[in-house]
This record gives C-alpha cells, structure tokens and sequence, in this order.
C-alpha cells in the first residue's frame, strides 16, 4: 500500500474530504503526513463513490488543502496487546505516554470488538465484596455487571472510584487474577493525577492499566480512548483469565464529543442535539462487560458520569440506565449533610444482585433486609415530605418512629468514611438492628420467621443507646 | 447485464448506482463477506440497502448480488428451544462455529438440516388439499406438536405421499397436483417473507383471557388472547421483569421472546432461568414452549429493526396450527430508534424528536397483527403482543409511549416511585388502563365467578378514593381524617401490599391462581364491610389496627400457599371472630 494522496478537497471540523481514492474501505485506518514531519493518525467514516471522510484523532489545526500526504493503512484501528500493558499508562489513543517505549506486541486486536453472542455468555453470580455497606447491601456489585455511578459536579464520585478499587475484593486466588483498566476521558489534569496517586499509595499500580485522555485532548482520541480500554479488558479478561474492572470517567465527557463529532459531520441530531445513534453507541461500550464460557476471567465496568445539573432524565443518564444493570446515584443533599459515600438509595439499583445474594453467596437473609430497608425507607421519605408541610411535632407516632429510622440509618447506614472497609455480615447485622428500631408490625416484607430469628427491638434499644442516649430516650417516650 | 457494485458507505447503509434489478424489500447480499442486507429505496439513480451486520472492512466496488426474494424466515420443526438473532440465524450453531464472539458475514441454516424428526403423516394419496391444511404432524418438544401445513396459495390433490417414519428437514414427504396442473413437492418446512402477515380466515372477537397468575394484571388490567399490552416505564421500574413474570407463567402455548436492543445478560438470563423453571401444567422446562429473539444493544441495528418482525412471522406459524401464542417484544423503544438510526442515515425529514414521520404507522402495523384468529385450517389460534416501552426519561408524552398507546387496549404504566418503594409489580393503578374488561366479562363470569369482577370494581373505587384522600394526606397528615375516611387508607394499604404487590422470588407468590386470587378479594372487601360496621357503631379505628387483622390479611399470600386453597375459607371466621370480639 504504497499510494499516497497529496492534498485535501476540503477540511471541516476533525474531518477532512479526499477525492479520486480507490481502494478503501470502511472504517480503514488512515495516516496523514504534514509538511513539518509529523504524522496524525485518522479514520474512514463515510464514502461515497470516490470520496472519502477521514476523521482525524489528533485533529485537523494547521491542515491545509495542500499541505498533507495520506495514506490508507487497510485495516481498521488495532490495539497492539501483551501481558505487558499491565502497570502502563497509554494517550486516549492508545499510545504508550510513560516513556517506557512501545508494547512488544504478542497480539493485535481490533478495537470496536465484535458483539457477543448472548448464548455465549455466562449469567453473571458472583458478587464482589466492595465494604460499602450501602453497595454490598443495597446495590450489589456483581461479577460481570456494568454498574454505573450517577454522578454531580462537586460530588465525590472519584474518592468511591478508588475506594472501591481499594477494597473490592475477588474471593478466590490471591489477587494476582484482579486487574483494573482505567479509562479517563476528558477528565481534569488533576482529576487524572489523584487517580494515578491513589492506585500508586494503594499498592495496586502494578495491576493497573491507565488510558488517559485529558480535558483539552482532542476530541476524536476521546472517542476511541474507552474502546481501546476495553480491548485491553477484553484481552485480560478472555485469554488470560483476569478479572477486570473497567471504570470509565466521564462518560459525559465521551458523549459530548460524540456530539461535537456527530454534528461536524453533518448528521441529525437527537435530543439534545445527541445523535440518533447515541443509544447503540453507548450500547457497544457497556455491552462489553461479561463473562463468557471457556474464559475464566470476567469484565466488570463501572462507567462514572456526572449528570448535568443533577438532571437524571438528561439523555446521557437516562439511556446509560436503560443499558446498564442497575445504577448507584449520588445525592447532593446526603453529600451537604457529610455523608459519605452519599449514595441515594431508593433511586439506585442493581440489577444483577438478586441472583448474586442470598445462601451460598452472601447470607440468607440479604434479600430480606434489602427489600425491608429500602421500603421502610422510602416511607421515611413520604414522613419527611409531610413533616415538611405540617411540622414534625405534627406527626402520627409511626411517622416519627420512621423519621428516627431514617436519621439512624444516614448517620449509621450509609455514612461510613473513605478508609472503613465493612464486612458483608457486619453490613446485614446492621441492616436488621436499625430495622428492629422500627415496630415489628411495619416490616411487612419478610416472613415472620424470619423476624423471629433476626428482630431484636431491645436490641436495637440497647445498641444504639450506647451510641446515641437521646435518641433512645426519645424513643421510649415515643412508644414501648 | 452489469455487475452490481457498491458505491457509498454510511454505517449500515450502503448505495449502489445506476442499476435497476432491485426491487424495493429484496433481500440482497454485500460485498465479497456476503453480509446480509435489505432494500429500503430505489430511484433512478441510487438503490439504497441497509444492511444487517458490520460495514467495517467494505470497499466501494465490492459486488452486491440480488436474491430475487423479500427477507424471509424458514419455518419448520426445530424452532422451538432455539435462541435465534433478529434474522433468524441461530446463535448457538453461529457460536459452535465462531466461538464467543459474532463475526460477520456468517452464514448459517436457520434450522438444523441434517437433524431427523419423527414424522407422521395425516394425509392419504387422492386427498384433496387446501391451503393451511395439515399434512403431517411431529412431536417438536414433548410440550408441542409441529403441525407441517400446506403453505397459503397452494392447493390441489394428493399425487405421492412417503410413509410414516424419520425425515431430514428439506426431504418431500407429500406431493401435491395442482389445478393447474404442476407438482408441488412439500417437505418439513416452508419460507414465509417476515414483513407480510400470514393469512387466515377471519378474525374472531375476543373473549378468553390470557391468565398470568399476576394479581395485578389478571384483575385489574387483564389482556385477552389475541390481545395488545404496553408496557412503558423509566429504567429500573421492571419492564423486563414483569416481562419475565408474564412469559414464564401465562397460559399461553408457545412464547416467543424478542430481546430487541436489550442487555445480552437478560438474554442470558432467560435461557438459564427458562431451563430450569418447570412449566406447572406439563412439568416440562419452559424452554421446551419457548422461542427466543436475541438482538442485543450492540449487535447491529438494522437487524434490531427485523427482529420483531421475525418474532412475529415465527408466532404466526404457530397460530396457523392452533396453538395460543405470546410474544414478549423487549424494548419496541429499541425497535423505535432503529428506525430513527436507519432514517437518519437516509437523511429523511425527522418528525418528532428525530423520529421519522412513519413510526405511527409502523407501530400500528406491528400491533395489528396480534389478534384472536380462525385460520385457514378452520383451528382458532391467537397471537398476543406485550411491547415494553421505555420512555425517554420516563416521560410519557415521548412519541414512541404516545403512539404506541394510541394502538394497544391494554396499558401498563409503571411508575418509578413505586419502584423505589421496591413495590413490584410497580403497575400503577391510577395511569393503568385495560380496554378488556368488558370483552372478558363473560368468561370471567362463568369460569372463575360472577363476583369476580364486582370485587375488581370494589377494589378499583377504594383506590380511586384512597388516591383522593392521599392528596389531603399530603398536606395536613392522616391524623385530621374522620375515622371512616382513615379506614379507606387503610384498607387500600391492605390492599396494596397485601394484594397488588406480588413478590415474583416467593415459591407461592410468584403464581397465583385466579381462585385464590378471588378469595384474596372476598376476604379483604369483607375485612372492610366488617370494619365499616365496627367504626359505624362508634368504636375508634385505633382497635381495629391494633388487633392486628389488617397485618393478617396482608400476609395471606405468603401464609396461604397455593395447594391450600381451603384455608383461605378460614379468615372469614377469623375476621369475624376478632371483631366480634373488640
């Protein structure tokens, strides 16, 4: 493949226009040689009879009509693979940036994957312990899942990003088997660092594989930077029986220069000016998390996205949610109140978990202390909104009783700190203590023998009078 | 004649130029992989095909080669247990071949052909046969019987028939003579094109519900056989769930499963739990009545587009030999915006929100092809359609909800703070519609009780008012209620948890039998004429919640399992007894 063209028809955005080629394919590579010496690297996105639109990764600043030579490589873009890329760190392009020269390649892979076929999948039931207790109980990580946070602006997304990597813990082997592939896509140069520093203080860098493509990269490279990252995964995962855990930041990020790209290519736009295809974009990145038959390791994802203006109906959450298996969302008001992690319960989710709890996994009873957690809590909401309106002293005795519940379980529940790693039969403990607060006739979604062997009011009145004195005081007062 | 070659590339559209052997709907083959694809539209200068797999690697003038026919599926024994793609090709063969991931341009049998099935034949030479008719029959799964029917147009008299015995799919074990003096060689199977309705005869009224054993549907918002349900809801809510709930215990005989745009471990999940579940009335897997559809969200869009399609030609084969088939589609929203994609593509005028103008009728079209039918082997058969929706958002008002509610009878709104209260099914009552009710009355009345539907009304004007009281709740709380409006916001509470909400995990609860679910109603609305009379004789509510009842109650459909349907008779007692002695 020698031919080159020299010149371009017509640069727009990170596009530019080739007339008269022969010869190439769709989505073919593409590289572009400038007059100073250096080369970009670019991708065929439309052709039409003799023309062809390039994207350009590095995009297309001082290109001119005339100033280029282009060569079309006859392949799609391919992620060089090895062992190696263990502890490395890559551009969003997937070029090594650490400075410790290129991957000895034993293996090239195409990017964009190919589907998996459902019947070749395993359904996923192994859960990771992460020593949230608010995960671990509520939302379930499982192996194998693609578990978003729903994030904010000034929200602690990353500091759960890491304390997840810290703690996540995979039960068998000896933890040479776990291996993290980080994505960061447009993320601060800050942001990136703080990544970077927390794996390194935690002793895991060696396991992890970072692709960083900072805020003012070029767009197009963000495109590819989470396809690169889960080839990587991929490659882990299924040939050398890792199990791996994707975290991607910020998926808005990513989708906003997919709309940047998508409109500079002239294309329809969606809502939001989001094009039409946004859904089967982000479908091709989150569907890559599985487990398959014959392959021993897994890829787990956990996509970061930060919601504009906490807006969750917003398209870039909303198709996520409907692709993703559950959601953690982070609220704002728990994050002012000092919460953390502040997850909101009641609109978070996992999808998976029902299958992954209970005997032989965590313990028989999880689902029952779920379910009764989260319904409870859902009533403490509707008490808080009418408390609202009337005034606590207003309310009926069950009403107050749930609003107790509900400042226990924030302050005990799901506050819990950066560095505390809890247990999964400690976290259910807790669960049915704070439970056995409430009176036993309000827990209607259990079966009473299972209230028999795990509700315990006196209990309850004894623990968290050692903690808190006025509470229990209050609750005396109150009833019993 | 010239070669056709391609000429533009746009994702999964590809344009030929100055050619005119296509015909609009053909089915043509891309490029040296052969990838399949489909013509969407022809003028004099362009033919426009969209194709159904990957474009990567396609060049310009690369050949494209016409079929001469309409994407069609192959219909004949072996479909049942399968896990076909939205093009019918079967991902466990596609798997065998190529390992975990799916490559393009693979091009396998939509049926096993090599394999024999044990056929016996139904028909004698001199016979004269018309279309529909069945000719031989063959034990598919222990559940169904395949029943091979002379395909629509063709008729004439038996010239040849082969004996009973085992035959390979594409062998000839009937010949026909036609009028006109042909011979028409029937084997096991036959081609139907995906995007024509099958005939039938007459369409018959409806009449015969399609119980599910959920309370919520079953009694509040029932769908017939042959008839059309949405449901739409925000992720989360438990579409797919629900889905599950239905496909697993409606009495339906055959369910066809579409996992359009959907998560591949949901597919993965079915075909698990599908094996393993036991369908109650056979006690044979599930899989044995089910077909499965798996397009998942990253495998291409265009087939997405085909696979309700699909789905829809496979259940109308099996209604032609009288069977009651029900499809779950899973999402139509991912179905919806495959048609965005692909007119996006086209650069045709968007409508609203970027959907093309002919969605409407698009969805009409799928939705209308459900129904109670006579076929035209005179057996009554029926094709039932849930769509899930999955609004953007959660908002209704999207085109896809709005459109599709203006075609289905029966809508099942889910409702987000229902789900975040963990109330499954997180139907809400309220938004919820079903246009049946009046259809079913009959059947209703005379095959489980005349007082089945009164209690349905009973139970629906307690919500309705309950629904009422709650926006005064809201404001000042329940304590400023006079008693007999705090017993109405009790007794929906019962209602509620102990009747609407159904734990789908429970051994007993996931099923319930529209007996007990009669019984349910009976003792709760007794509860309430029983407590009614306590508050009217001046006794304070505060007795009634102390005694306990309500909690009773509300755990009858843990407590009371469904072989002990004698023991519901019990509560009437109870109640009585407890108030009795307040």
């Amino acid at each position: 493949m020698g031919l080159q063209y020299l010149g371009l028809q017509q640069v727009n955005g990170p596009l530019i226009f080739l007339d008269h080629v022969q010869d190439v394919s769709f989505d073919e590579m593409v590289e572009i040689a400038c007059d100073d010496g250096t080369k970009r690297m670019g991708r065929v996105v439309q052709i039409d009879g003799e023309r062809a639109v390039i994207q350009v990764f590095e995009g297309t600043n001082a290109l001119s009509l005339k100033n280029t030579r282009t060569r079309f490589l006859g392949k799609p873009m391919e992620m060089p693979l090895s062992k190696e890329v263990l502890g490395r760190v890559f551009s969003g392009a997937g070029k090594p940036i650490d400075g410790l020269g290129e991957i000895y390649a034993s293996k090239s892979m195409d990017i964009n994957g190919q589907p998996l076929n459902p019947v070749s999948r395993v359904y996923p039931r192994n859960y990771i312990n992460t020593g949230i207790s608010s995960i671990d109980a509520l939302t379930t990580l499982i192996r194998g899942q693609k578990l978003p946070i729903f994030s904010g602006s000034g929200m602690p997304h990353n500091e759960l990003a890491v304390q997840l990597v810290k703690q996540a813990k995979i039960s068998e082997g000896d933890g040479k088997n776990f291996g993290i592939v980080f994505a960061a896509m447009g993320v601060k140069n800050d942001v990136a660092d703080y990544f970077k520093r927390s794996f390194e203080e935690a002793g895991v860098m060696d396991r992890v594989v970072m692709f960083v493509n900072l805020a003012n990269d070029p767009i197009i490279e963000r495109i590819l930077t989470p396809r690169c990252a889960l080839t990587v995964a991929e490659y882990l995962a299924f040939e050398h029986d890792m199990h791996i855990l994707v975290i991607l930041t910020d998926i808005t990020s990513y989708c906003e220069a997919l709309r940047e790209f998508s409109s500079s290519k002239g294309e329809i736009p969606g809502r939001k000016g989001y094009p039409g295809y946004l859904y089967s974009d982000l479908a091709s990145l989150y569907e890559r998390a599985g487990i398959v038959h014959g392959a021993k390791g897994s890829v787990t994802q956990i996509p970061i996205l930060t919601m504009p203006n906490d807006d969750i109906t917003h398209p870039i959450p909303d198709l996520t949610g409907y692709i993703t298996e559950g959601q953690i969302v982070l609220d704002r008001n728990l994050h002012q109140m000092g919460v953390y992690p502040p997850v909101g319960v009641l609109p978070s989710l996992s999808r998976l978990m029902k299958d992954g709890i209970g005997e032989g996994y965590t313990r028989k009873d999880h689902s029952d202390v779920s379910n009764q957690l989260f319904a409870c809590y859902a009533k403490v909401q509707d008490a808080r909104s009418l408390a609202s309106v009337i005034g606590e002293d207003e309310l009926s005795d069950t009403d107050k009783k749930y609003m107790k519940f509900g400042s226990l379980f924030e302050t005990y529940f799901l506050s819990q700190g950066f560095d505390s790693n809890r247990d999964i039969c400690e976290t259910l403990d807790l669960g049915w203590n704070l439970l056995s607060v409430l009176p036993r006739e309000e827990l209607d979604r259990v079966d009473d023998e299972v209230l028999d062997l795990y509700y315990d009011h006196d209990r309850a009145v004894t623990m968290f009078d050692l903690r808190d004195a006025a509470i229990i005081q209050e609750m005396k007062a109150a009833g019993r | 004649m010239s070669e056709n070659v391609i000429y533009s590339i746009n994702g999964p559209v590809v344009k030929v130029k100055d050619t005119v052997d296509f015909s609009m709907l053909e089915m043509a083959y891309v490029g040296k992989k052969k990838l399949m694809g489909e013509v969407i539209s022809i003028d004099r200068e362009f033919t426009t095909i969209q194709v159904y797999e990957s474009t990567t690697g396609l060049k310009p003038g690369e050949p494209v080669y016409p079929t001469g026919s309409p994407i069609s599926v192959t219909l004949g024994p072996g479909i049942l247990r399968n896990i076909f793609d939205g093009v019918e090709r079967p991902l466990k063969t596609i798997a065998e071949a190529s390992g975990a991931f799916i490559p393009t341009g693979s091009n396998v049998d939509p049926l096993d052909k090599e394999k024999k099935w044990d056929v016996t034949i139904k028909v004698n030479v001199g016979d004269i046969l018309s279309e529909g008719m069945i000719y031989a029959v063959i034990p598919e799964t222990d559940l169904i019987e395949h029943r091979l029917m002379v395909p629509p147009k063709m008729h004439g008299e038996v010239l040849e028939v082969k004996k009973d015995g085992q035959y390979r799919l594409h062998d000839t074990i009937v010949k026909l003579k036609t009028p006109e003096g042909g011979i028409e060689e029937l084997s096991l199977c036959q081609r139907w094109p995906i995007k024509q309705a099958r005939p039938v005869k007459e369409r018959l009224p409806i009449s015969i519900p399609l119980v599910s054993g959920q309370r919520i549907v079953d009694t509040l918002f029932p769908i017939a056989k042959g008839g059309t349900a949405a449901v739409p809801g925000g992720f989360g809510t438990g579409k797919t769930m629900m889905q599950h709930q239905l496909a697993k215990w409606c009495d339906a005989d055959i369910i066809i499963y579409i996992g359009c745009g959907e998560r591949g471990n949901e597919m993965t999940q079915v075909l698990e739990e599908f094996t393993e579940l036991i369908d109650p009335k056979s006690q044979r897997p599930l899989t044995d009545r089910t077909v499965l559809i798996a397009n998942t969200s990253n495998m291409p869009v265009a087939a997405r587009e085909a696979s309700v399609y699909t789905g829809l030609t496979l259940a109308e084969y099996y209604r032609d030999m009288g069977y009651h088939v029900a499809i779950m589609a899973d999402s139509t929203s991912r179905w919806a915006e495959a048609l965005r994609e692909i007119s996006g593509r086209l650069e045709e005028m968007p409508a609203e929100e970027g959907f093309p103008a002919y969605l409407p009728s698009r969805i009409s079209q799928f939705y209308e092809r459900a129904g109670y039918m006579k076929n035209l082997n005179d057996s009554e058969g029926s094709v039932s359609i849930i769509g899930a929706v999955s609004p953007q958002g959660a908002d209704f008002s999207e085109p896809v909800t709005q459109n599709t509610k203006r075609f289905v009878r029966c809508f099942w709104a889910l409702d987000k703070a229902l789900a975040y209260a963990r109330h499954y099914a997180a139907v809400n009552w309220t938004q919820s519609y079903s246009e049946y009710v009046g259809d079913l009355t009959k059947w209703y009345n005379k095959n489980v009780s005349p007082r089945f539907l009164r209690d349905r009304q009973q139970i629906m004007a307690l919500l309705g008012e309950e629904a009422k009281l709650m926006e005064i709740v809201k404001l000042i709380g329940s304590d400023v209620l006079p008693d007999d409006q705090k017993l109405i916001i009790e007794i929906s509470r019962v209602i509620r948890v102990g009747f609407l909400q159904q734990n789908a995990f429970h051994k007993d609860d996931t099923y319930v039998p529209l007996q007990k679910q009669l019984r349910m109603m009976d003792i709760i609305l007794h509860l309430y004429k029983r407590s009614k009379e306590v508050i009217a004789s001046g006794k304070s509510i505060q007795y009634l919640i102390q005694s306990g009842l309500y909690e009773k109650v509300i755990k009858i459909k843990y407590d009371v399992s469904n072989d002990h349907l004698e023991k519901l008779e019990d509560y009437f007692t109870m109640i009585d007894e407890t108030i009795a002695g307040l």
